[in-house]
């Protein structure tokens, strides 16, 4: 059985509190890096685990961090992480380090990592920061994906080029096109286009929102007529 | 009988201010026609269906009366700004993307008429020149210089169906803005590209002419008070100092002041685009220091900067500072003291 605790803490890491759309948390990776879904799941999943281990370190180190200087510790133990996830990333998969280049060490400076380990981490227990550092991840990898995937789509006409940065050349062929010869939407690419997407997709999370708080208001007149 | 006070009021309702400034276009578009072949009478087409296209379908997302706003004719402003902004017998797409951005995520996206930080016309243009740059350079030839000029059917089957077997070195060729700044990066003596054929008298043979009615267009949207005389001096003034100083200041010679004035988009973009109500400045010294800023920013962007004309830029440029112009100019009300009397009392 989940707690309501847990659950909380699920739907606020993927939707309520989803620091893409609704923290804006973590703006500058998630704009710069959204060019494409290959590069935008790695980054994802590379912040997330970052995430996960030092919520949960932090979590369990928290009675022996002093008060005074938490934010230097918090950044040190972060740091650690972001280094060794680098040099993992630079043997295992070297392409696609060299692609997503200064945007990996810079997890280090990324807001939503240390927000979550100042603001949720460093109070609550092991298990409940780790799990909501895994969901706030997976909600900012979400929102990269998704906007990564617009901004390929309209900019390329293609899903998934550059798989072969991290499973060799035999995947080059594994890119989708969505269109024959497309003739490429630059706009999509640059940088006004990560900014137009994200407004979009805040946009459309806000809208379901009011959709979904007008169904339930509507439940509710009908339930206090009865 | 009709109450006091009785006065005449001249009719300044959006919808007749945007037919007098469709009117004002029209001179430029006849000489472009002339000049440069039928071919704009199909993106104004094009351009102005789908700006209605949009609008429609924007007011009927928005639940707002289609009718009352379809008659206030800022989407064909903003459609024949873009047309005329644009390359003449490009693809039919082409238009469609533009139109799209400039209505929809220009205007609609931040609410509506009157409410848009940027001119819409200049929006749609940007994502183009950005997005499309092929497309948007194949500029239709003069028609005293081009191989072949294609007729009015000619031009609707290269909007919609490509080129077929028409070369498009046959109906296009390089702006005298783009051929200037190409050739002088290669190191062709300035008089020997000035002398070019594509150059004309002053600014580039047709387009001179058509900026020159433009100019006239201009100057009736003045004499109608529809735009008060502070943009366009400021506009053309700021880069006529700017074009002089350039050339006081870099070794070799470089583009005149009536070249820049004549060239590009500089006459349509001082009366008809740095103009718009919406997006400039509105009080008198702000719409001083805003055209100001825009026509010095064409002048820079043209010589230095990698894009052929710079007008669009510059105005989209000064968009963005226009509130804080505004709110720093603000004149001293009748009656109440100015910012040297605060406190007195």
């Amino acid at each position: 059985m989940i707690s309501s605790e847990t659950r909380d803490i699920i739907v606020n890491g993927l939707w309520k509190q989803n620091p893409g759309i609704v923290q804006l948390l973590g703006l500058c990776p998630l704009l710069a890096i959204s060019n494409n879904v290959v590069n935008a799941l790695s980054l994802g999943l590379a912040t997330t685990l970052v995430m996960a281990i030092s919520s949960g370190a932090v979590s369990g180190l928290r009675h022996w961090i002093p008060h005074a200087i938490r934010i230097p510790v918090f950044v040190l133990i972060i740091a650690a992480l972001v280094t060794v996830v680098q040099l993992l990333m630079n043997a295992y998969v070297h392409p696609l380090y060299l692609v997503l280049g200064v945007f990996i060490p810079l997890i280090t400076t990324n807001c939503i990592v240390l927000a979550r380990v100042e603001a949720f981490a460093s109070k609550r227990s092991t298990w409940h920061s780790t799990l909501d550092a895994i969901m706030m991840g997976l909600g900012l990898t979400l929102v990269l994906v998704a906007l990564g995937a617009g901004r390929e789509a309209f900019g390329k006409g293609t899903l998934l080029a550059g798989l072969d940065l991290v499973f060799g050349p035999q995947a080059a062929g594994w890119t989708i096109h969505l269109a024959p010869d497309y003739q490429g939407f630059l706009l999509a690419i640059l940088p006004p286009g990560a900014f137009i997407g994200l407004g979009l997709l805040i946009a459309l999370r806000n809208w379901l929102d009011l959709r979904a708080k007008a169904a339930t208001g509507a439940i509710q007149a009908r339930h206090q007529v009865a | 009988m009709t109450g006091s006070p009785y006065i005449t009021q001249p009719r300044r309702e959006t919808p007749r201010i945007m037919l007098l400034v469709l009117l004002a276009l029209l001179p430029g578009i006849v000489a472009h026609w002339w000049l440069f072949g039928p071919g704009i009478w199909v993106s104004l087409l094009l351009c102005s269906l789908f700006a209605i296209g949009f609008e429609s379908l924007a007011l009927l997302m928005r639940n707002l009366p289609i009718g009352f706003y379809l008659r206030d004719n800022t989407a064909l402003v903003t459609a024949w700004l873009l047309a005329l902004s644009m390359p003449t017998l490009a693809p039919w797409w082409l238009y469609l993307v533009g139109v799209f951005f400039a209505i929809i995520v220009a205007k609609h996206l931040y609410g509506g008429m009157g409410q848009n930080l940027f001119n819409p016309a200049m929006v749609g243009f940007a994502v183009l020149i950005l997005s499309f740059p092929v497309q948007m350079t194949q500029w239709p030839a003069p028609a005293a210089l081009a191989a072949h000029v294609p007729s009015l059917t000619e031009s609707f089957d290269l909007v919609f169906a490509g080129q077929g077997s028409l070369s498009i070195d046959a109906y296009t060729s390089a702006t005298p803005l783009d051929s200037l700044k190409t050739q002088l990066r290669a190191g062709t003596a300035f008089d020997d590209i000035i002398g070019q054929a594509i150059f004309g008298h002053v600014g580039g043979t047709g387009g001179e002419l058509v900026a020159l009615m433009f100019l006239a267009g201009g100057l009736l949207l003045l004499a109608l008070r529809l735009i008060t005389w502070h943009i366009p001096v400021a506009f053309l003034g700021a880069m006529a100092l700017t074009a002089g100083l350039i050339q006081l200041i870099e070794p070799g010679p470089q583009a005149g002041i009536l070249f820049h004035w004549a060239a590009g988009g500089a006459m349509l973009g001082a009366f008809f685009i740095a103009t718009d109500p919406v997006s400039a400045a509105s009080t008198p010294r702000g719409k001083l220091i805003y055209a100001a800023g825009a026509g010095f920013l064409t002048v820079i962007i043209r010589v230095y900067g990698n894009l052929p004309d710079g007008v669009a830029f510059a105005i989209l440029l000064m968009n963005i500072a226009a509130p804080l112009i505004d709110r720093y100019t603000q004149p001293r009300v009748f009656g109440h003291a100015g910012r040297k009397g605060k406190g007195s009392r």
